[in-house]
């Protein structure tokens, strides 16, 4: 079994509590908001995407819990650099390590820092709370116009 | 009222979570069922399962007579005039809609007002909003003060002779607050608009009388006063549900069809098309009867000492600011904790072994009040104990830690 801690590591309280790249990105060239109506959780993410579609700059601002704080943090360091291309692998990888059954290790090769948040996994109601800030960065670059929804 | 004996009556009480002794705390979202009621529904099905108001034959005849005792053990409970003012739904939700729906459609024009409260669950909100947008009338809330009660001053302000209905909620899931809804709905009457009380919430934890506050439409859940889910209750008089037109059609809400015309059935089936939940209607009365046989006094009382107990607590606790401190407040004690969000605390007492609820309780203009997004709750029933208020803020202490 999961313990709390295997959840709430050093890393998540870390970020929970001084969010890197908090704030309003200005200008930026894609931004979406993200909602999960289970919870109220409420995410605005600003993206800063050049021409060779590389993500120059990334990030957001908005009220959550821990895993959804931390995990936007921890997605924004690990975005910046990396092109689209790149952020679809991450998303899938991500995706997959937050879903996926507990004997299934998580892609630390592609996901690095970010596998801190694979024991989500076993706290089924949470899991939402750290994709949320994928899935916005997500309709942000398809540019959906509509707000990321975790359901 | 001996609190062992009755926790003795509830099977889920008696389990572990994650090692630890389940601490239930989450009675406002639903209550936990007795042995009696789930007995009850266990035997409909092993024994009397069959459709209603149609068979000739003995199990149908049996599962009629126990559904339609189920509506005069209700009719009794809320002390309605007549069995046709009770007409069974999936909940309060489904009934807040039917009087939206048919009452409203038929009674409500553009130049209208419909008046809710502040502290308004989303099923008390958003039906009366849909109504608006289709026909043109306006929806006013009645404003509250920081410690979640009504502003009865800008009440009496905010009637005229254009409200048509007024939604009370009776005790705020949010907040605990319970409403003078007596008072209310003499003002409410005395411009002639109608009032609805929303009782998902109160009426496992007060008395509440239809005829002596003279309520024009209430509403209710089976699942809140220890019966089964999916099923609820709309007691409204009896002149106004013979005006209103059906909500929906189908089998047992008619008298007699042809491709002409329908003729719609008496009350209070005209309301109740289609094979309704019979065995939750059923259990629905046999939990009205395990309150009935505890009463009201008792409950009261002994559930004020636990709220008592746990505020004293929670006024104690470094870094806890409550949610919802009316003066006539039952059952819930709504939070929040300096650093630790509300959902990181239902994680962290789950693994206690506490449930708690976190999140906006389907209430978001009350969260939008105080600006917080979320609020963990813990809310009591008859069944718990001073012990398990211990638990929780064992629990909640080391979710601080955690965070600290």
């Amino acid at each position: 079994m999961f313990s709390l801690g295997d959840l709430y590591q050093q890393v998540i309280i870390d970020h929970t509590k001084a969010p890197r790249n908090f704030g309003k990105l200005e200008p930026c060239s894609h931004d979406a908001e993200g909602f999960n109506p289970l919870c109220g959780d409420q995410l605005h993410v600003y993206l800063q995407i050049n021409d060779d579609n590389i993500i120059e700059d990334v990030k957001f601002e908005g009220q959550g819990c821990s895993i959804s704080t931390a995990s936007a943090s921890l997605m924004t360091e690990n975005l910046k650099g990396k092109s689209i291309d790149e952020f679809e692998h991450m998303f899938d990888a991500f995706h997959e390590m937050a879903t996926a059954d507990m004997d299934t290790p998580p892609d630390e090769e592609t996901l690095g820092k970010l596998a801190v948040l694979a024991g989500v996994k076993e706290f089924p109601s949470r899991i939402k709370c750290a994709t949320l800030c994928w899935h916005t960065v997500k309709s942000a670059i398809e540019d959906a116009g509509q707000p990321a929804r975790t359901e | 009222m001996n609190i062992q004996e009755i926790r003795k009556d509830f099977p889920t009480l008696h389990q572990e979570v994650f090692g630890h002794p389940l601490v239930y705390l989450d009675n406002a979202a639903t209550t936990q069922k007795p042995q009696c009621v789930i007995d009850t529904i266990r035997n409909y099905y092993e024994k009397d399962n069959s459709n209603i108001h149609r068979g000739v034959h003995s199990l149908s005849e049996r599962a009629t007579k126990d559904y339609e005792a189920a509506r005069e053990t209700i009719r009794a409970f809320f002390n309605a005039k007549s069995t046709k003012e009770v007409i069974f739904t999936r909940g309060t939700t489904e009934s807040i809609n039917l009087v939206a729906s048919s009452w409203g459609g038929a009674n409500i024009g553009k130049d209208d007002e419909i008046l809710i409260t502040h502290m308004e669950h989303h099923s008390n909100i958003v039906p009366w909003q849909m109504l608006c947008e289709r026909t043109g009338a306006k929806l006013k809330v009645i404003p509250m003060n920081e410690a979640g009660e009504l502003d009865l001053i800008a009440y009496a302000e905010l009637l005229n002779e254009r409200t048509k209905l007024v939604g009370i909620v009776h005790m705020s899931n949010a907040l605990g607050t319970i409403n003078p809804i007596a008072d209310m709905i003499k003002q409410a009457h005395a411009v002639g608009a109608k009032v609805l009380i929303d009782g998902a919430q109160a009426a496992a934890h007060l008395p509440t009388d239809m005829q002596a506050l003279d309520i024009d439409f209430y509403a209710t859940s089976a699942h809140k006063m220890y019966g089964p889910t999916g099923v609820g209750v709309l007691i409204a008089k009896e002149a106004l549900l013979n005006a209103m037109p059906p909500y929906q059609g189908g089998g047992d809400m008619i008298l007699m069809v042809t491709f002409e015309k329908t003729q719609y059935n008496e009350l209070p089936h005209k309301f109740e098309a289609g094979t309704p939940n019979i065995a939750g209607v059923i259990g629905f009365g046999a939990a009205l009867k395990y309150i009935q046989n505890i009463g009201f006094t008792a409950i009261e009382k002994r559930e004020k000492e636990l709220l008592d107990y746990a505020t004293k607590k929670a006024q104690a606790f470094d870094g806890l600011r409550q949610i919802g401190t009316a003066k006539h407040k039952a059952c819930v004690l709504s939070f929040v904790l300096d650093g630790v969000h509300p959902h990181d605390l239902g994680t962290i007492l789950d693994r206690e072994g506490v449930a708690i609820r976190a999140g906006h309780h389907c209430a978001m203009p009350v969260m939008q009040f105080y600006k917080v997004p979320a609020t963990a709750r813990a809310s009591f029933s008859i069944y718990n104990t001073e012990a398990e208020v211990d638990a929780l803020f064992e629990a909640l202490e080391k979710a601080r830690d955690m965070f600290a």
